[in-house]
């Protein structure tokens, strides 16, 4: 029901929203809950286990019960809280949970069964047969208990993820955070002031009290207005901080687009880091409830919130109120709803010393014996100083204390102190480094303690930076003591008291795992789930452990709590990996003959996050195979035309030039000529083989390496490791350049005659040659070099050339027969010619393993040769490449074995890492490693791939298929 | 043979205007990396010193005219807009990098907002001057960003990833618009 001339909300501003399928009205500025209460909807959900009825506890994002699915087109959210989720126009909210209806679900008879369903009631029930577990009894136990529901669709919603700095971060706006943002910001500092809620003002905007004379809200308005016309202020609302990292850093979730209608490119969310220099954690306190029996009927709620919903939103969730207490700061709630009009008919205060005087009857020692009314509260039973009543009621406000919100200053494992007059856990001072707790997260619960330690804090956090302060005045609040006697759960009567309300955990739960042993508290969260809910027990951590310290015979420091994680709240992995999905997973690399290889319709396939053409398909072919075994034929028969721009180049220059890669090469360059190019080798410290390629040398004092496309960050990695560890006074500097060249191969019997038209003169290069060359005034370089086993070349330009010289060299190559080829070419013709790839040296395998071991000269020392030399490095017990040809196709990943012999791990004799089918040879061939594989050329092996079901014999030879002796690449 | 014809990483892209900034790409007509060898600093200096330049402190960019020298790792900076000069090779090693990098410009009021979404980089005037230059991750991408002006920035990426480094930072003044028209 909402009160006239009551509440913040904009009453200028209605909006309509559903709810199951029912319109409903609120204001701009309610939350769902405040305008579902408004509307009189009490029932919002059904607990995840018994299938309970229940409305709302809280006015918070720590909201156990009021958990909705909200609906946006085709997608869907799960759990979120009625009490965070702000009203806008066309808000369509549903609830959980139940089948058919809220208000008639058929799981509900879980209730009537709980008897049965007690902690630990699966695992001993549900054990045997054990293979049930997983097929039968988890999938009905999960489809019986649960939550929302997900759409089962990506979620191509924008999300956002930014980076935020500041000298002083002030986490929450209350009393606390206003003090201590004010202070920061008036001495100079940069102040990022975050608050979860949409409005800033904390408690101020939900108590009736004053600050400085005016009512609180005021003075949190006029403060606001103060800062925000600081530049050095950032005001953040809809933000919750989510976590405390190391070095000043916070996590932090923003709802950008949550409560508005969504608009292209507006982010539902923006996950923030923010970087502080100091921080004030201003993040208040969290009421929390009181065991008695069935203590989690809908229009049971906590008193603070009672009076959130009347001060804030004008909004009562019922027509005659009780207030049950342990504590004098619930009595403002009795107050205040009569100040409204509204009937209390009694406070049933647990203490038996309270005072009695007020406006209403109030019973002393009162202990509540029951509630009823399903769907929604009717009445409540209890007994107290004077007997036993029962009073009907449509709304009981309770109050068990306050919960400091302590949980940031866990993150970093510091564990809080348990303060006995409080009856609460407050932060151990220093948990986090530059974090200064302040107010009612720190303990201290009055108005005028909160305003003045945020200021403190501030001050704190000023000296800290080395600032001036300012001199801010205190402004003058309610400054009453606390006054608690705690009060955790109801002695002595039938029943189920409830805890975790959003996980169904009771006290009779929390006793029983003490009873089985269960007595950490980390093992009774384990045993009961209480706390494991998406309120990560802010409602009952506290209550759970004050009743298992109770059932251990231990006081509740001792019993201590359990370890709080980030994040605070339920936070999206959409926001924290924003921008992440599908194709922003990782950059793109593009080629210069991206756009023709795509015009020729070559499906691209990704290699080192480049881009690259897999085969050129031409009308008729069917498959790729068809096309690939063309290509293969056009580049052995006539001229193919490749772009190899990905390898990784490095431009090495300096004095000591050559005597870096004679360290980080197994074979010696030194002795390279001036235009010629090696084949290079390069180990790991370890003695595997690093990465291999060609080196060339440009000058004296100048070489030009390249790696693999896989390897080229690598290589540089190891390049620099190795110069700074080893070498770093040398004369000897790299950079590279991989991106300045697009590089082209051109292969084949009329490579040479292609060239010429292009050049004009091919230089007379011999195999292994590089010279510099000109095409027009754009200076290019050809190197002789072949990876397919023709005759080939690779011509280079400055990449912004490249585009245009692909399509040149493709047009040249057609003309005479030849053409593109693309990645599935490209592999064939190199396994024709057993030239390997990281297929081969794929971390676990030594120069000697593939045939190389003659190339790490004996001469001189480099990476890697000592421990290359190690006992079992070399040796017919290493598995060696060899060569393999079969009439049936083989799998890369397939294993080797003896034919006759079983065929099991203990008789593997080897492994395939590349195949193909060769159109050369009309066989398929493969590359693989065979123990003491060079000395058994000719012999038969089995090759068995269970995954693939393949299972054919090969015959063992040599990896050089094709053109053995080498003429055709040295024509 | 008929001349090759030149085209940049971004070739054909528009500008991109949102809230009164604008994103665009940068010509690199002349870039070299100078590295000089060891114990070369000096006489390294003196030879720059003829443009009026010396070899840039960590993280710093120094100007003289259109010519720059931008500090872009350990020991190593480019040199922009001009041929390095004569007797710099005998004392560094040159190597040309007008065509591995991309360039983007952002210039105008939410020029910091945009580039600290996808930067995990203290932007502030304070924390980052005009001058100042970094080697920062711009997502997955390894980056060159340097503070041109007030509210003006140079972007440099490896060319190849020039098409998702500018999805990045106009995906971001995308956001910081809606975000704008939102409010």
């Amino acid at each position: 029901m909402r009160l006239e001339g009551k509440g913040l909300v904009d009453r200028g501003a209605p909006v309509s929203f559903t709810f199951d399928g029912r319109s409903y009205m609120g204001f701009a500025g309610d939350t769902l809950a405040s305008a579902l209460l408004a509307n009189d909807v009490r029932l919002v959900g059904r607990s995840f286990k018994y299938h309970r009825p229940r409305g709302i506890l809280t006015a918070g994002s720590e909201e156990p019960n009021a958990l909705v699915e909200v609906v946006e087109g085709n997608q869907q959210t799960p759990n979120v809280r009625a009490t965070v989720q702000e009203v806008f126009d066309g808000l369509v909210a549903r609830s959980q949970n139940r089948f058919p209806s809220l208000s008639f679900d058929v799981m509900g008879v879980n209730d009537l069964l709980s008897p049965f369903f007690s902690a630990g009631f699966y695992y001993k029930t549900f054990m045997w047969p054990r293979p049930f577990w997983e097929k039968l009894y988890e999938p009905l136990i999960r489809r019986a208990a649960g939550l929302g529901r997900l759409s089962g669709r990506h979620d191509e919603a924008q999300y956002e993820k930014a980076w935020a700095f500041c000298d002083v971060l002030v986490i929450g706006s209350g009393p606390a955070g206003l003090m201590a943002a004010l202070t920061a910001a008036q001495a100079g500092a940069d102040v990022i002031l975050a608050e979860e809620d949409a409005r800033m003002g904390g408690r101020l905007l939900s108590e009736n009290c004053r600050v400085d004379g005016q009512p609180g809200a005021d003075w949190a308005e006029a403060v606001l207005d103060e800062l925000r016309g600081m530049p050095n202020v950032r005001l953040m609302a809809r933000t919750t901080v989510t976590g405390a990292y190391d070095d000043g850093t916070f996590g932090a979730l923003e709802r950008v687009g949550l409560h508005r209608a969504p608009a292209p490119h507006l982010p539902r969310e923006c996950f923030w880091r923010i970087v502080a220099g100091q921080a004030v954690l201003a993040a208040g306190a969290l009421e929390r409830a009181v065991g008695f029996p069935d203590n989690d009927r809908p229009g049971i709620m906590l008193a603070s919130a009672v009076r959130s919903y009347l001060h804030r939103y004008g909004v009562v969730a019922g027509q005659r109120v009780a207030v049950l207490a342990n504590n004098d700061g619930a009595r403002a709630t009795a107050r205040d709803l009569m100040a409204a009009g509204v009937k209390v008919v009694g406070i049933l205060d647990t203490r038996p010393d309270a005072s009695a005087v007020e406006d209403c009857p109030v019973y002393l020692n009162a202990q509540v014996t029951g509630t009823a009314g399903r769907t929604g509260l009717r009445s409540v039973s209890f007994r107290h100083a004077g007997g036993a009543a029962v009073l009907e009621v449509d709304l009981l406000a309770v109050s068990g204390g306050w919960n400091p919100t302590v949980h940031l200053t866990c993150h970093m494992n510091g564990r809080p102190l348990w303060r006995e007059d409080i009856a609460a856990f407050v932060p151990s001072p220093g948990a986090v480094p530059r974090l200064t707790a302040a107010g009612a997260c720190n303990g201290a619960f009055s108005t005028a303690g909160c305003l003045r330690e945020g200021r403190d804090a501030a001050l704190v956090a000023l000296a800290a930076l080395g600032r001036a302060a300012s001199d801010v005045a205190l402004p003058v609040a309610e400054d009453a003591p606390y006054a608690i006697t705690p009060f955790w759960e109801t002695p002595g009567v039938e029943g189920r008291q409830w805890l975790d309300f959003a996980n169904d955990v009771t006290t009779k739960d929390v006793k029983l795992s003490a009873q089985e042993n269960f007595r950490s508290v980390e093992h009774m969260k384990r045993y009961t789930t209480q706390g494991m809910a998406p309120d990560q027990g802010k409602n009952s951590n506290v209550a759970a452990l004050a009743v298992l310290a109770d059932a251990t015979g231990r006081g509740i420091p001792q019993t201590g709590t359990t370890t709080f994680r980030p994040p605070f709240v339920p936070t999206s992995i959409a926001a924290m990996g924003a921008g992440g999905r599908g194709a922003g997973f990782a950059p793109q690399r593009f080629l210069t003959s991206d756009q023709a290889s795509r015009d020729r319709g070559a499906p691209m396939i990704e290699a080192g996050l480049w881009y690259r053409p897999s085969y050129f398909p031409k009308p008729g072919e069917a498959t790729w195979l068809e096309s690939c075994n063309r290509e293969v034929l056009m580049v052995r028969e006539s001229v193919g035309v490749a772009d190899v721009s990905t390898l990784g180049k490095i431009d090495i220059q300096g004095r000591d030039a050559a005597r870096f890669l004679d360290l980080v090469y197994t074979n010696t360059f030194s002795t390279l000529p001036v235009g010629r190019v090696r084949y290079g080798l390069m180990l790991r410290e370890d003695g595997h083989v690093l990465d291999d390629g060609t080196t060339a040398r440009l000058g004296e004092q100048h070489y030009l390496m390249t790696t693999t496309t896989a390897a080229a960050g690598l290589v540089m990695r190891h390049l620099d490791f190795v110069h700074q560890a080893f070498c770093a006074d040398w004369d000897v500097r790299f950079v590279s350049v991989t991106e300045g060249w697009a590089q082209f191969a051109v292969a084949g019997p009329k490579a040479r005659e292609l060239l010429a038209t292009l050049l004009g003169e091919v230089p007379a290069l011999p195999f292994m040659g590089v010279a510099d060359v000109a095409l027009g005034s754009v200076k290019g370089r050809l190197f002789r070099i072949s990876f397919s086993g023709e005759e080939g070349y690779e011509i280079a330009v400055p990449t912004r050339h490249g585009e245009a010289l692909f399509r040149d060299l493709l047009a040249r190559a057609e003309t005479m027969g030849g053409g593109p080829y693309g990645m599935e070419a490209l592999n064939v013709l190199r396994i024709e010619k057993g030239f390997i790839t990281h297929a081969e040296i794929h971390g676990r395998t030594t120069a000697f393993d593939i045939g190389m071991e003659k190339m790490v000269s004996a001469k001189k020392d480099c990476i890697g040769k000592a421990a290359a030399a190690r006992p079992g490095m070399v040796g017919p017990e290493r598995e060696q490449l060899v060569g393999l040809k079969a009439t049936g196709a083989m799998t890369a990943g397939a294993h080797l074995f003896v034919p006759g012999e079983r065929v099991h791990r203990e008789t593997d004799q080897g492994y395939v890492t590349s195949v193909c089918w060769s159109p050369v040879m009309g066989a398929h061939l493969a590359l693989g490693f065979l123990k003491n594989g060079r000395a058994r050329h000719g012999e038969r092996v089995r090759v068995v791939d269970h995954l693939r079901k393949i299972d054919v014999v090969a015959e063992v030879c040599d990896p050089v298929f094709h053109d053995r002796e080498g003429v055709k690449l040295r024509a | 043979m008929p001349e090759l014809i030149a085209k940049s990483a971004l070739h054909g892209q528009a500008p991109k205007v949102a809230l009164g900034t604008t994103l665009s790409e940068g010509v690199v007509e002349k870039m070299v990396s100078v590295a000089p060898y060891p114990g070369r600093g000096a006489a390294v200096d003196a030879v720059l010193g003829a443009l009026g330049l010396r070899f840039p402190a960590a993280g710093e960019a120094v100007a003289a005219g259109d010519v720059r020298l931008i500090w872009v790792g350990r020991g190593m900076a480019f040199l922009l807009g001009a041929d390095a000069p004569a007797g710099l090779a005998e004392h560094a090693a040159l190597t040309d990098q007008a065509d591995g990098w991309a360039v983007l410009r952002i210039a105008g009021p939410v020029a910091v907002d945009a580039l600290m979404r996808p930067f995990p980089v203290d932007l502030r005037a304070a924390a980052f001057p005009v001058g100042k230059v970094a080697r920062v991750p711009l997502n997955h991408m390894q980056a060159v960003l340097c503070r041109t002006g007030e509210d003006a920035f140079e972007i440099m990426v490896f060319r190849s990833m020039a098409r998702t480094a500018w999805h990045e930072i106009a995906e971001a003044m995308d956001v910081l618009e809606a975000r704008a028209r939102a409010s």
